[in-house]
């Protein structure tokens, strides 16, 4: 008779080990490292390692002129081009007290919200690519691309666009501005039922996003977490309602909130937030006044000594910039307080013990962008 | 909490609070060794929940190194602006306020890469953006940029 020979049971891998995720892999979207500390395939703890496209933009800020550093603004959050050069312009014009012409908030009230859209668009594109679902890549770009035209037209940037300027704008708007703003809302609103149709109600998202990475509300305002992620905790920090800047005291439009916390609710905040947006373009794009693009500015601009604080909300959040002049035509110090840097804080707390396919996820959910970051 | 009650109520509990002038928001200067306790006491009193740090950066002011805290209350609305000076250019420090604030941890250790003021008690006070033998602190007035990348 044969003996049966026992293999013995291999034990459970007990011990942590690590693994590391970037610098160059798809869903940190850019390149950042995480250290990913295991047992497992379950997370027990998320270290980010930044700096890998640090490029010292508060140290080049300390040796440009203002109008200059506008430039350097589009390349931190590029999603969001068009709203980190609205804080730079305010901060100006708050700083020399100069009242911008009506024409000029109408346009840049627009111009922020089509950023939001098309920030939100892109993310839900990647989001869904995270999870698996290529089909939600495609239709987000397709979309997406119908803005950057509506601004290659006006500003000539798809991409970074430096279209503001302190003061004004750049130059006025195309003549078909309007016409191809309304003809892409017009689209948009259909085709974004096609979004909830493919991710919103599909069973294997909702598995994989409900009670995944829980953030209290508390938690939300220690670690300061702005922006939808942190709406998606209940924590009301939505700056145009706060602080209203440009025409956001005057638009109708609602601070989307939800309590959950989970990866859903920061999902279903994006979503509501287009709709949101293209409520608020609904009303003033047929009501632009008459006037002049820009305020009549000095060739040189120097701000009073002093500081000054001036913040708006990115697509991703709260955007900071605290500013020290001397009085010259070049900043003391100038400091971007960027939300993904805030955000990414929170990855590692809301991310343990859950399953390393899971972290691929709830990055996604903060819509982290790495330049935003490392500045 | 109004504005001049915040005021009085930082005065009383650091006398050496110097009131600065400042048109956006209330701001004081605290010596290094009472900060902690004022932020506690704010954080932690009911009238006042100073539960939200906006931003945390440094400045070098030339001869003192300057930490900057904006702080806001979710609850009331009201904010304050908090600065440190530290005279010490070769070995600046700061109690850290990390475990109060969570948000503080990846700010402090920016501030610590980039202008080199340690944080007492941080727990991982490493660099964050800049490489671990990278000498000098860039955001420094004196930096001496020696590839010369800024003006490139």
């Amino acid at each position: 008779m044969k003996e049966v020979i026992h293999t013995p049971v291999p034990k459970v891998e007990e011990e942590e080990y690590h693994i590391n995720m970037g610098p160059q892999h798809p869903s940190t979207h850019g390149v950042l490292r995480l250290v990913v500390t295991l047992q497992g395939e379950i997370v027990k703890k998320v270290q980010p390692h930044c700096g890998y496209i640090h490029r010292g933009i508060e140290k080049m800020c300390e040796k440009d002129t203002y109008p200059q550093i506008i430039h350097l603004t589009d390349r931190m959050d590029y999603l969001s081009a068009h709203i980190n050069n609205h804080a730079v312009c305010l901060l100006v014009e708050n700083a020399l007290q100069i009242e911008v012409p009506e024409r000029v908030k109408y346009i840049r009230t627009i111009m922020d919200e089509l950023a939001r859209i098309q920030s939100h668009q892109l993310w839900w594109a990647s989001f869904g690519m995270d999870l698996g679902g290529l089909t939600c890549f495609f239709y987000g770009l397709r979309d997406r691309e119908k803005i950057l035209d509506i601004w290659e037209e006006t500003t000539g940037g798809r991409f970074l666009q430096s279209y503001y300027t302190p003061g004004g704008l750049m130059w006025d708007i195309h003549p078909d501005f309007q016409k191809n703003v309304k003809a892409f809302i017009k689209y948009f609103r259909k085709k974004i039922r096609d979004y909830d149709r493919i991710l919103s109600g599909n069973v294997i998202f909702r598995e994989r996003s409900i009670n995944v990475g829980p953030l209290s509300k508390e938690d939300a305002i220690n670690y300061a977490i702005t922006g939808p992620s942190g709406r998606g905790s209940g924590f009301s920090c939505d700056v145009r309602k706060h602080h209203p800047y440009a025409l956001y005291d005057k638009v109708d439009f609602k601070e989307i909130l939800y309590h959950e916390g989970d990866t859903l609710a920061r999902y279903l905040v994006r979503m509501d937030e287009m709709h949101e947006s293209m409520h608020i373009i609904e009303q003033l794009i047929d009501n632009i006044p008459e006037g002049d693009y820009t305020a009549k500015m000095k060739a040189v601009i120097k701000l009073p000594a002093g500081e000054y604080y001036q913040r708006v909300e990115s697509a991703r959040g709260e955007l900071g910039v605290y500013c020290i002049s001397d009085g010259n035509k070049t900043p003391y110090r100038m400091k971007f307080r960027t939300p993904s840097f805030s955000n990414l804080g929170v990855l590692d707390y809301i991310s343990r013990e859950f399953k390393i396919a899971d972290l691929v996820v709830i990055g996604g959910s903060l819509d982290l962008v790495i330049p935003d970051i490392d500045r | 909490m109004d504005i001049e009650k915040l005021k009085e109520r930082v005065i009383t509990l650091v006398p050496e609070a110097q009131l600065e002038d400042n048109k956006q928001f209330v701001s004081f200067v605290i010596p290094s060794d009472k900060f902690r306790l004022v932020v506690e006491n704010l954080k932690s009193s009911e009238d006042t929940a100073f539960d939200y740090l906006f931003c945390l950066t440094g400045v070098d002011m030339g001869k003192d190194l300057m930490v900057v805290y904006h702080l806001s209350s979710t609850k009331y609305g009201h904010e304050i602006v908090f600065k440190v000076k530290l005279s010490d250019r070769e070995n600046p420090s700061v109690d850290t306020i990390s475990d109060l604030y969570r948000a503080a941890d990846f700010y402090e250790r920016e501030v610590y890469d980039l202008l080199g003021i340690k944080f007492n008690n941080h727990g991982d006070m490493r660099r964050i953006f800049l490489d671990e033998n990278w000498k000098g602190y860039p955001l420094r007035k004196d930096y001496i940029d020696e590839i010369n990348i800024v003006e490139l």
